[in-house]
């Protein structure tokens, strides 16, 4: 036991001391907290690959890197920023601030979401220790068979690759799990499912997405995986195979896993703009609408990365369809934002500064991706720069600017100090001019026929002058990241202290403390607008029922909380959470050490790691600590 | 230091898909620009209302509320798309129809990371290099014997890609004389960036001589030097995996070397075939294009010259 303070409600949601605490926490806040720090951490790594590569394009016929370093670097960096950066901090971002947007206390299986981030660190770590065994994967980081496959990749890179994201992809879903059932069922009392903030929408969605777009993945890796170990021949044409299953299941994946990454961000975007405007965002129903509409539209757009696979015309004109629908929810959010931002007095802090960069850039970014949802336009621009040069604008515009904004809006609340506005201007408008030199000059050089993938190109074809420009530019996000890190190292000890509410938020979160106590609300609040703290400031938090009052001041040491209805959010039932467990750390060290004896073909090993699931499972189950 | 001119010379300068010569490319290079200036059209005026609604309120006594957003985010755009749908369908099957047979069909196979190329059913074998009748359309049968590659010649037409177990049918036309880079699209392996290819497009009386030329047997040495090389050729690793009709068997696992000195570049558009280039490539390929299937050849400097007399006979 921690100190005791005397207040049981204290008492019962401290952390445990020491190490063990430490390992054993299962607040949604350290799990979030760990799993955005996580993704950052990933993200520097994967950018730092990228410059690696970028110096070796700014000259043609460079021998900075071998080819081999080179193919590596471009797998890890996809594998990186879309597996472990892109999924994750989005899920991280959900974690962390759902449960108190919606007013709750806790994720609904507080043990499961601290697997899933121990399943997701392992299996980064996993996939990175190719490096030390140097056998780093290098099929790119969609994988195709047969160049992925037992004959064409025959040491164990691509064994690092398929186990590794195989891992990761179930952190993913038990995360997504979690959130759906949070987000039905955990809502403040009185927070109907149309007054949910569209933050929480969108994560909705995006978890609803997951589960739809994960199994299949992790069924299509079993089964490559399979083709590699025991011969099984999924993918291999000589046995009746084909290699065309393994794009139609990765990109069954791989297309939603797109609006995956990029719903968040909207919903980031979602809840910045308002409070950065003082106003009212314009169209709620419309943007909740849009998103919805996204989520289901985007599991019929995956042919799209199969233009020129040789499916009849007639059958890709049907997905040029389904890729140009998608533009009109996304237009209805986009010009939904700039209505609010119209009717609003916007405050050009950082928040906001990167909201706009999102704005700017992902529109370039949609517009390029009606161009290539156009068949016979992609049959020239799939797979060159300008496809690079796409996605970039897609996903940095989309995703990159947006997680920006939301640490700068949202990282006072978790750690109770001020951001430094200079510095994140500067870091802003490094990111914007550096991000802007490095892909535009991409669309061009793809359009001139320059390939995807290349570690080198030939002088003299009219290449070299674009390549160079993007390096340049490369450096120059380098050092605005560079900056926004510092701004972040600098306010950990040096940054003005936050207080509750910095910027007038109109949303639960803001309505606790910056860095929000362990069980987040010691009153639960009761919403009854979509803009609580605006309506209601000062919220009500007292009276009530008498469950509110013994969830406030509780009889018992236990962590309780609240469940609701699914679409009215009426108070249900009171729950009770456990409180600390070292068995889902085991669990994925079990899992790990499976994987591991399946990579190495080591039947022994192998077994261990089922011994130790089988035991992790039975303790788990078995161990359920609901008290102190 | 390379030098780069007399590559450029074999491969052609700039494979940009908007220098388009062929129809297919120009249809596409169409679609393009127009894409562009509707694109253009949508982004500036997006801009100019995101510019203006980022002022200071206060100023516009408009204030957008849901039928802007209907306008501008479903009408608008619903709009254009449809124009742009039934652009993509046109565009689309224009480079498709086709009124007559094809005048010819060849069989390109991708290999890592080369090109194998046969004509007349396989009688006629050469790599890396394809030769076109200009203004005729040739249908272009796409296959590949390992791993996913893909086959795009910027300036005539868009990429298909080759798979394994699978053919695919590009209909390819040329509508100038001219020397064109074709490209991998397709990643396929350590040495994807130097899978490069030449298509030479001629006039059809050319094409044909070119072809009749290529049907031939390899010449018979002409000289000691020549014939000593033969030998070479034919009693160390080269025949391992090279073919020469008429000296060899068939055998496909390396490029067929029949007329070798008739081509353009070695190595899959990567050097010039000239007499340095080659030397250097039998001696040590590896260091040039690591992770290249040919194995480094050890030969003493007589018995190179000689084989260099003879792979430059083989016109």
């Amino acid at each position: 036991m921690t100190t005791v303070t005397g207040d049981r409600l204290e008492d019962v949601w401290a952390t445990r001391p020491g190490l063990v605490g430490w390992l054993g926490a299962v607040n949604h806040k350290q799990v979030g907290q760990r799993f955005i720090a996580t993704a950052f951490v990933f993200f520097l790594v994967g950018g730092v690959q990228s410059l690696f590569m970028r110096y070796q394009l700014g000259s043609p016929e460079s021998t900075f890197l071998d080819p081999e370093t080179y193919n590596q670097l471009f797998t890890m960096h996809g594998t990186t920023m879309m597996f472990l950066f892109a999924v994750p901090i989005g899920e991280a971002f959900g974690i962390y601030f759902v449960p108190l947007m919606l007013g709750a206390r806790d994720m609904p299986f507080p043990r499961l979401n601290a697997f899933g981030y121990w399943a997701y660190l392992f299996g980064g770590i996993f996939l990175y220790s190719s490096f030390l065994a140097g056998s780093v994967p290098d099929s790119g980081w969609y994988a195709y068979p047969p160049l992925s496959g037992p004959e064409y990749s025959p040491r164990s890179n691509l064994d690092f690759w398929l186990l590794g994201v195989t891992f990761v992809e179930v952190s993913g879903v038990i995360a997504a799990f979690e959130i759906v059932v949070l987000i039905l069922r955990f809502r403040a009392p009185g927070m109907a499912i149309s007054r949910m903030p569209l933050f929480v929408w969108s994560l909705l969605v995006t978890a609803t997405m997951i589960l739809v777009a994960f199994p299949p993945l992790i069924m299509g890796t079993v089964l490559l995986e399979l083709d590699r170990k025991v011969g099984t021949g999924f993918y291999d044409p000589a046995v009746g195979g084909d290699p065309m299953l393994w794009q139609h299941i990765f990109w069954w994946f791989g297309h939603p896993e797109v609006y995956i990454i990029l719903l968040p961000a909207i919903g980031i975007v979602s809840a910045i703009l308002p409070v950065f405007t003082r106003t009212r965002i314009v169209g709620y129903t419309f943007i909740a609408a849009a998103t919805v509409a996204i989520g289901i539209l985007s599991f019929g757009v995956w042919v799209h990365h199969m233009f020129t696979t040789g499916i009849n015309l007639l059958g890709l004109t049907f997905f040029t369809a389904g890729s140009l629908l998608i533009t009109i929810p996304g237009g209805v959010q986009i010009f939904a934002f700039i209505a609010t931002l119209w009717r609003g007095r916007p405050v050009f802090k950082p928040p906001l500064l990167h909201v706009i960069g999102f704005l700017v850039v992902f529109v370039f970014g949609g517009l390029s991706g009606v161009m290539v949802a156009s068949v016979p336009f992609d049959w020239q621009a799939h797979d060159t720069y300008f496809v690079v040069a796409h996605f970039h604008y897609v996903l940095i515009g989309g995703v990159l600017f947006p997680v920006l904004a939301g640490l700068t809006y949202w990282l006072p609340k978790m750690t109770g100090r001020l951001l430094d506005d200079r510095l994140g201007t500067v870091a802003f408008w490094l990111l914007f001019a550096g991000f802007n030199l490095t892909f535009l000059p991409q669309h061009v050089v793809g359009l001139l026929g320059m390939p995807r993938r290349v570690y080198t190109y030939p002088s003299g074809i009219g290449w070299d002058v674009y390549n160079l420009l993007s390096t340049v530019g490369a450096f120059v996000v380098a050092a605005g990241m560079a900056v926004f890190v510092a701004d972040v190292v600098r306010s950990r000890w040096r940054g003005a202290p936050a207080g509750d509410d910095p910027w007038g938020g109109n949303t639960l979160e803001w309505a606790t403390t910056s860095p929000p106590e362990p069980f987040n609300f010691r009153v639960i609040p009761i919403a009854t607008t979509r803009d609580p703290l605006w309506d209601e400031r000062p919220l009500d938090l007292a009276g009530g029922p008498a469950w509110r009052r013994e969830l406030a001041h509780p009889v018992v040491s236990r962590r309780e909380m609240v469940s609701t209805s699914v679409l009215d959010a009426a108070p249900h039932e009171v729950l009770t959470l456990p409180i600390h467990s070292l068995w889902p750390l085991g669990l994925a060290a079990a899992l790990g050490v499976f994987l591991i004896g399946v990579m190495v073909d080591r039947t022994s090993i192998g077994l261990v790691g089922l011994a130790g699931l089988a035991v992790c499972v039975i303790g788990w189950l078995w161990s359920r600590q609901d008290e102190p | 230091m390379r030098a780069w001119g007399p590559l450029v010379a074999a491969v052609g300068e700039n494979p940009s898909a908007l220098r388009a010569r062929g129809p297919a490319a120009a249809e596409i290079a169409a679609l393009w620009w127009l894409m562009l200036g509707l694109a253009a059209a949508v982004y500036a005026v997006t801009i100019v209302l995101l510019a203006v609604a980022s002022r200071r309120a206060g100023r516009y006594t408009l204030r957008p509320g849901h039928g802007f957003v209907v306008v501008c985010g479903v009408a608008v755009p619903a709009v254009i798309l449809v124009v742009l749908m039934v652009l993509t369908i046109r565009t689309g099957v224009a480079t498709l129809a086709t009124d007559d047979e094809p005048a010819l069909t060849v069989q390109v196979e991708g290999r890592q990371f080369w090109w194998d190329v046969r004509y007349d059913d396989g009688a006629v074998v050469t790599a890396n290099e394809l030769h076109l009748p200009v203004g005729e359309q040739v249908e272009v049968e796409l296959t590949s014997d390992d791993v996913v590659h893909s086959f795009w010649v910027p300036q005539l037409h868009g990429k298909l890609d080759m798979i394994p177990g699978r053919v695919n049918r590009l209909l390819l036309q040329a509508d100038e004389p001219g020397v064109y880079r074709g490209i991998c699209g397709e990643f396929c392996g350590i040495q994807h960036a130097r899978m490069h290819f030449v298509v030479v497009a001629e006039p059809r009386e050319q094409f044909d001589a070119w072809l009749e030329g290529q049907r031939a047997e390899a010449a018979e040495p002409a000289g000691d030097l020549a014939a000593e090389g033969r030998e070479v050729f034919l009693g160390t690793s080269c025949v391992a995996c090279h073919a020469i009709r008429g000296e060899t068997g068939p055998n496909a696992i390396g490029p067929d070397l029949t007329h070798l000195a008739s081509r353009r570049t070695i190595a899959a558009g990567m050097l010039a075939n000239n007499r340095g280039n080659l030397a250097g490539w039998i001696l040590d390929p590896q260091s040039q294009k690591q992770g290249a299937r040919m194995p480094p050849t050890n030969l003493e400097g007589p018995q190179l010259q000689a084989l260099l007399a003879y792979l430059e006979s083989l016109e």
